[in-house]
């Protein structure tokens, strides 16, 4: 028996590969040239990191996550994820408990510095991490827990 | 075409902190109207951004990111006078790009 979030996980899992392939135009032409679908639908930590290509995350001193401890209003909650690492090629932002677990992809270059911030929504108190995929295939990250007192995802 | 960023990019030492704030309804697709219609999902997918006409940064958002969105990064090697350009995408195909002196 397979549960509605399975079905709804499985069928945006689909659709998504499908507009990969561009065999959905109507779909594909209203997506951004390279933007990942598979991993901004993706519902759990795993599966995101899987459509990203990445491995197994590993807890990591070196990346920083700046937040708010209690966050009153979710729909607004600064968020910024930097990492004093070399050689990171991308910073993404997590949001464990959200319907859709990525929030943001930052792809870092020798120009900028892997240091962002911006504000996300959250849907109820959660873990919120910031992850640093660098050039060697390391993936490592830092967590902290951001409670809500207002969610911002509901209507 | 949406409303024009406000973008902000001051020089610090060798490099530059940027700061744009977008206008943007950054709608999720899970929220219902009164109606009890799901509002479907409308947000920025694609961020740019070019310091004098060369590719700095790029970004993928999802539909999570907070409506009118905030977004703070430093540029390496910005100075006084260069040009700081932002773009986005939204998942309607819609496109805006602002341009700002670093200061």
């Amino acid at each position: 028996m397979q549960t509605r979030r399975q079905l709804l996980s499985r069928s945006a899992q689909v659709a998504g590969m499908l507009a990969a392939l561009g065999l959905l135009p109507g779909m594909a032409r209203a997506q951004a040239a390279d933007y990942n679908s598979a991993a901004f639908d993706a519902k759990t930590l795993p599966d995101a990191m899987k459509a990203l290509g990445a491995g197994a995350p590993v807890e990591s001193k070196d990346v920083t996550l700046t937040g708010p401890d209690i966050a009153e209003n979710g729909a607004v909650v600064p968020i910024g994820a930097s990492t004093s690492l070399a050689g990171v090629k991308r910073m993404l932002l997590l949001v464990e408990k959200n319907p859709a677990v990525l929030s943001a992809v930052f792809d870092v270059n020798d120009a900028v510095e892997a240091n962002f911030s911006t504000r996300v929504k959250m849907g109820q108190s959660s873990n919120v991490y910031a992850v640093a995929l660098t050039g060697d295939g390391k993936v490592l990250y830092a967590v902290k827990e951001v409670k809500v007192t207002l969610g911002g995802c509901g209507g | 075409m949406a409303d024009p960023m406000r973008i902000r990019a001051q020089a610090a030492g060798d490099k530059a902190t940027v700061r744009v704030l977008m206008s943007h309804e950054m709608e999720t697709g899970q929220r219902k109207d009164a109606a009890g219609q799901t509002i479907p999902a409308w947000y920025i997918q694609q961020v740019t951004a070019q310091l004098n006409g060369k590719t700095v940064l790029t970004a993928q958002w999802g539909p999570s990111v907070a409506k009118n969105p905030f977004l703070q990064f430093n540029v390496k090697g910005a100075k006084a006078g260069d040009k700081i350009a932002i773009q986005w995408v939204d998942n309607r195909g819609d496109k805006r790009s602002d341009e700002a002196v670093v200061t």
